[in-house]
């Protein structure tokens, strides 16, 4: 067993493994964006709203990927399917399930547009993972 | 070494043994610490601001008692699946034809790695079969050059691991079979009895 109180042949000081814990400590800190979150921001903030954050996480709880990418026909590449909002007011793309029937209505506007200004449109991830071609 | 007073060695090793149980406390507390704060608060995505911004549920609650995983979303999917923790909808239109395969391929031209295996059943759990066919994969074994710099480039397998299933780091996952145990052949695996 280590006995800390024994050990006089140590070679890092107290001070030395405090600094160290504090570089420890704070290189665990960020918080970063949630894997496979999806900004979509072609058309969002140059009409004055917020960016869209889609969350993959979130629907794949209550959605299997066959549903959106085959049933509905979302293409599987950011920026391929021309998602605008005339186009889910008429019941399409989010609007084929945000319409008071399989999920809240568009009405509730910021549960969408809930990005930081000046998000660029593409997928997000941990350390890790920023998407393919970009692991 | 330096002589030192009782004294000073006293309190420089309680200040060691402080600092010890300091780190230790924090590495085993890390996880609930994180909890502890809103992850939306400064993930550089949320803007706090929006007015629905405490309507949004956090993954870290969404995710409490599924089983964990080290990456990606940090969680399990196939087995949360499998397990039932999880009833994700298969369909939307009353008629659409579910499909699933239980199928395995093994794929061997992985130089020096492991061989890879790839279930066709826990792809088709969540997928179809038009997810991946024709397009990345042709319907045939070995036909459609699957090569591991296009996967890393984010073609092939690489469409979705490393975007939205586990990332490509986890080698080990996808190249599984060892090859010096593996007797069999190379493509589809003969069905396992249960
Ligand atoms: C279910 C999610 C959702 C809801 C709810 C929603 N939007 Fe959108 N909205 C989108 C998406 C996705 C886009 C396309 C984003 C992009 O690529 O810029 C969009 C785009 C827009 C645009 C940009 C112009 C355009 O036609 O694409 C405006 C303006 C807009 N929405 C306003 C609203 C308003 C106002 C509400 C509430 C009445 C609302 N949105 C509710 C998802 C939503
Ligand atoms: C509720 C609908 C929905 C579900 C369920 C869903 N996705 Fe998506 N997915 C989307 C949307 C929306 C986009 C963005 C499309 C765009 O930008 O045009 C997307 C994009 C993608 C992309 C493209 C990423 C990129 O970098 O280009 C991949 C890969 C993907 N999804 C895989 C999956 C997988 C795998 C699953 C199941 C685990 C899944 N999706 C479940 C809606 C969904
Ligand atoms: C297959 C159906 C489906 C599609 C397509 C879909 N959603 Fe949803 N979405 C849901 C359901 C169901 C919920 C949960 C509703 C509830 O909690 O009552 C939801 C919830 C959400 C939430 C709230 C998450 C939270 O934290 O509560 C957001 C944001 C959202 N969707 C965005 C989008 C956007 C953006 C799109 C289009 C790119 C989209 N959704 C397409 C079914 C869908
Ligand atoms: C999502 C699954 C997956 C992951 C993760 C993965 N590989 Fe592969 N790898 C493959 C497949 C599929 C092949 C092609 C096998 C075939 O065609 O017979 C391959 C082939 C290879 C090859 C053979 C040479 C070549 O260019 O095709 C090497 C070497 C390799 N992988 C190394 C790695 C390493 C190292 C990692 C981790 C950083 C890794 N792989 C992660 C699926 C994966
Ligand atoms: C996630 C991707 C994925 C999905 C989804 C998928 N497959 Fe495949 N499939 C593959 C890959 C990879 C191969 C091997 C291709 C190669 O070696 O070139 C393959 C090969 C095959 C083969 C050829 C086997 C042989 O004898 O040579 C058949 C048949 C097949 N798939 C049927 C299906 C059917 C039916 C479904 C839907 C129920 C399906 N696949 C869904 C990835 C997929
Ligand atoms: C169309 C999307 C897609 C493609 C393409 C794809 N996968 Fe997957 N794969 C998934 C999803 C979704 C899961 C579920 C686990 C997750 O999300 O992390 C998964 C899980 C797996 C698993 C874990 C199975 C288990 O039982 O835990 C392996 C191994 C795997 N994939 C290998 C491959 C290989 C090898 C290829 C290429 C030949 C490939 N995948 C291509 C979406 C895909």
């Amino acid at each position: 067993m280590f006995n800390p109180l024994k050990n006089t042949n140590r070679t890092m000081t107290p001070l030395a493994l405090f600094v160290v814990a504090i570089i420890v400590l704070l290189s665990a800190s960020p918080v970063l964006a949630e894997y496979a979150d999806v900004v979509l921001n072609r058309h969002a903030e140059a009409e004055g709203v917020r960016p869209v954050i889609y969350p993959h996480w979130f629907h794949r709880i209550r959605f299997r990927c066959k549903v959106c990418h085959h049933e509905l026909g979302f293409q599987m590449k950011v920026g391929s399917n021309d998602i605008t909002m005339a186009a889910i007011l008429d019941g399409k793309f989010c609007g084929m399930c945000h319409n008071d029937e399989t999920a809240w209505g568009l009405e509730h506007c910021h549960r969408c547009h809930s990005g930081l200004p000046g998000l660029k449109t593409g997928i997000r991830g941990d350390n890790k993972a920023g998407g393919p071609g970009d692991y | 070494m330096a002589i030192r007073s009782k004294k000073t060695q006293w309190v420089e090793n309680k200040l060691l043994l402080f600092v010890l149980l300091w780190i230790a406390g924090s590495v085993c507390c890390f996880v609930p610490a994180a909890n502890a704060k809103d992850v939306f608060a400064n993930d550089g995505l949320h803007d706090p601001q929006g007015p629905s911004f405490n309507e949004l549920q956090r993954p870290d609650a969404a995710f409490a008692g599924f089983p964990v995983d080290s990456v990606g979303n940090k969680v399990r999917w196939v087995q949360a699946l499998r397990d039932g923790i999880i009833t994700p909808r298969t369909n939307i239109v009353p008629d659409t034809t579910i499909k699933i395969l239980d199928m395995d391929l093994i794929l061997g031209n992985t130089g020096d790695n492991a061989y890879v295996r790839f279930p066709h059943r826990a792809h088709t759990e969540w997928l179809d079969c038009a997810n991946c066919h024709p397009d990345p994969f042709k319907e045939k074994f070995g036909t459609s050059g699957i090569k591991m710099g296009a996967i890393l480039e984010g073609k092939f397998c690489g469409k979705c691991h490393g975007a939205v299933a586990f990332p490509l780091t986890e080698c080990a996952r996808c190249h599984s079979v060892k090859p010096d145990t593996f007797r069999g052949k190379f493509g589809v695996q003969p069905v396992e009895k249960h």
